[in-house]
């Protein structure tokens, strides 16, 4: 999957006025979803890649006259977004005070614990999906979280 | 009073609750799975929490996320609608635990209730006539024999674990029963989890009269009247309405007497709906408690004028119940229309993209519903898409009212029930009030009626 495809997908859907498009191939997933008169393009690198793919990081809306997305600086970097499975209180380190499980730029393993989501006064730690660098915290300490939300995007190695 | 209520639930339910809390100035949260991310609901709540993917058992029947989303909200209280979680003693018992207020009865009330063989016995106890039965589960086909030999004839066979008419089976006649007692076994364990089944006289073509009950935490229980919900397909109830044209006022003050007695001896508080078989010679046969609000109790709160939602809330709450039974008084005839997205005729679901949609107005017109232009019906949940309600002085002018207003009804982009609605409210039976459960047979493509599993009502 490359830009131009990419690209190409955007135009589909809006020209078939698409709601929702979904779409696998060679590992990579994407999936498109219309809110209102965006479209907003969300893609999950898969948990284990078995070989790097050409890849867009994630996006954020498109106005709706709009050419193609903005890329980031490194295009052609997989980005892995770690979502919250649970809803809960995200807290960043074991304890409080302690130093944070990770921080942006912090080198991960696959199993690695990245964070604790507080539910039901039970501690649930949410492991990483892959090995790579940490490229993105999205949740503060201490904040709640929702099923679905951002928590971490990690490049993947 | 509460500050915050989480709804536990989606779709027209959701928005009456939270209809209920603006009205009384408490802030509201919704909680969706990611399906309904642009549903009215969410939109309407002061604020909102996904909680899962569509698939309901990861999300509106996941108890860890609900109270997550109470928690990480603040909420004090959790009203959890019909369906989905709200017969959980479970969800009821994790409330309590957590300090949130469920808003319904105490969990052991909902378990003693909702345990079909349980319920039965308090009931019997309590003076409620029950239809003759197993006074528990059977423990195998041979006792089953034994008591069938005393019911009698035709009877039905019920998963004690089961509900809306679910783990029902029929039988005429003492030869087919080991087997169907077997197999209802067999089903009652994969489907419920628990095989325990017991047996009861079935009643043929019966009327189902429900009776609505609230108590308070003060010692007060009244009743709301009856509805009646004969037209139903495959226990699911089509067309409800209140009062019941089979009722005469004596009938009424007696039953609902009877129930609120049942109702006080089993320490029923909040809202709850005691459901009754009534067969051609006027007897009245207890079937099972709704420990929840209904789908249909706006045709209740039309002839009463007593909000239901409200009263919920406030006994939660702690506070009285607003009437005394001296005070509650029945006024009018109200009819309500179930309109799915699904075939009229086939029945098959119709989920889809609405792209238009008008309901007229005008008086005695009241539609409690969650959709609109340009939404999307998804197929994960039921197929209810509105409540068409319509108020008359009597009984033939809410049903000219249901007509005009169904008539009056654009949905495009789905099928929905609409034509079958219209088609049964032109029906001279239903209009003549000569309705039972056996009535939507005349609409059912297949006419095969009480093969095993087609039983009274839900």
């Amino acid at each position: 999957m490359n830009l131009d495809a990419l690209k190409d997908i955007l135009n589909l859907v809006r020209e078939h006025e698409l709601a929702e498009f979904e779409m696998e191939h060679d590992g990579l997933k994407v999936r498109i979803r219309k809110a209102g008169r965006e479209s907003v393009v969300t893609q999950a690198a898969p948990v284990a890649a078995p070989a790097p793919v050409a890849a867009v990081a994630a996006l954020a809306s498109v106005a709706p006259a709009a050419a193609a997305p903005p890329l980031p600086v490194d295009a052609g970097v997989p980005l892995a977004v770690i979502k919250a499975p649970i809803v809960g209180t995200l807290y960043r380190s074991a304890e409080p005070g302690s130093t944070p499980f990770v921080d942006v730029g912090s080198v991960v393993k696959k199993g690695e614990v990245l964070c604790i989501i507080e539910a039901m006064k039970l501690m649930n730690e949410i492991e990483c999906e892959c090995d790579g660098e940490i490229a993105a915290a999205y949740v503060d300490n201490g904040q709640p979280v929702q099923f679905g939300d951002r928590l971490f995007a990690v490049k993947v190695s | 009073m509460f500050n915050k209520i989480l709804i536990a639930n989606r779709g027209e339910i959701a928005l009456r609750i939270i209809c209920a809390c603006r009205e009384m100035g408490i802030k509201t949260v919704a909680v969706y799975s990611q399906a309904d991310e642009h549903s009215l609901h969410v939109r309407f709540a002061d604020e909102d929490v996904c909680i899962g993917p569509a698939r309901s058992a990861d999300s509106y029947l996941s108890v860890p996320a609900i109270i997550s989303a109470a928690e990480i909200t603040g909420a004090d209280a959790i009203h959890p609608g019909y369906g989905f979680l709200s017969e959980s003693a479970y969800l009821a018992e994790v409330c309590e635990a957590c300090h949130i207020k469920f808003i319904g009865p105490d969990p052991n009330v909902i378990r003693l209730l909702g345990d079909k063989a349980r319920a039965r016995r308090a009931m019997k106890k309590a003076g409620v006539p029950i239809l003759p039965g197993s006074d528990g589960p059977v423990q195998g086909e041979e006792e089953a024999i034994k008591v069938a030999r005393e019911l009698g004839f035709p009877l039905i066979i019920k998963a004690v674990a089961g509900g809306g008419g679910r783990g029902m089976r029929i039988v005429r006649n003492l030869e087919e029963l080991p087997k169907n007692v077997k197999t209802a076994m067999r089903e009652a364990e994969a489907a419920f989890g628990l095989g325990d089944v017991y047996l009861e006289r079935y009643v043929e073509s019966p009327r189902h009269i429900e009776i609505q009950v609230m108590g308070d935490h003060h010692g007060n229980v009244v009743h709301l009247g009856e509805r009646e919900c004969s037209v139903q397909r495959r226990h699911q109830k089509l067309i409800e309405e209140a009062p019941s044209a089979a009722l005469t006022d004596k009938q009424r003050k007696k039953l609902g007497a009877t129930v609120v007695d049942a109702a006080r001896a089993v320490q029923y508080s909040n809202a709850g709906t005691f459901e009754f078989l009534l067969d051609a010679t006027g007897n009245f046969y207890f079937l099972e408690v709704n420990t929840r609000l209904q789908v249909e109790h706006p045709v209740t709160e039309f002839i009463t004028g007593i909000d239901i939602v409200k009263e919920q809330i406030r006994v939660a709450a702690g506070q009285r119940l607003s009437v005394r039974q001296g005070e509650i008084e029945f006024r009018g005839h109200a009819l309500e229309c179930r309109v799915n997205a699904e075939d009229p005729v086939t029945f098959t679901p119709s989920p889809g993209l609405i792209t238009a949609y008008s309901v007229p107005g005008g008086p005695g017109v009241r539609v409690d519903s969650f959709v609109h232009s340009d939404c999307t019906i998804s197929p994960y949940y039921d197929s209810l898409i509105a409540k068409v309600i319509t108020y008359g002085r009597d009984r033939n002018e809410a049903i000219a009212r249901m007509k005009r207003t169904l008539e009056m009804t654009v949905i495009e982009g789905i099928k929905t029930s609409i034509p079958l609605h219209l088609k049964i409210l032109n029906d001279p039976d239903f209009v003549a009030a000569r309705i039972n459960t056996s009535f939507m047979e005349r609409f059912m493509p297949d006419k095969n009626a009480g093969k095993g599993t087609l039983a009274e009502s839900a």
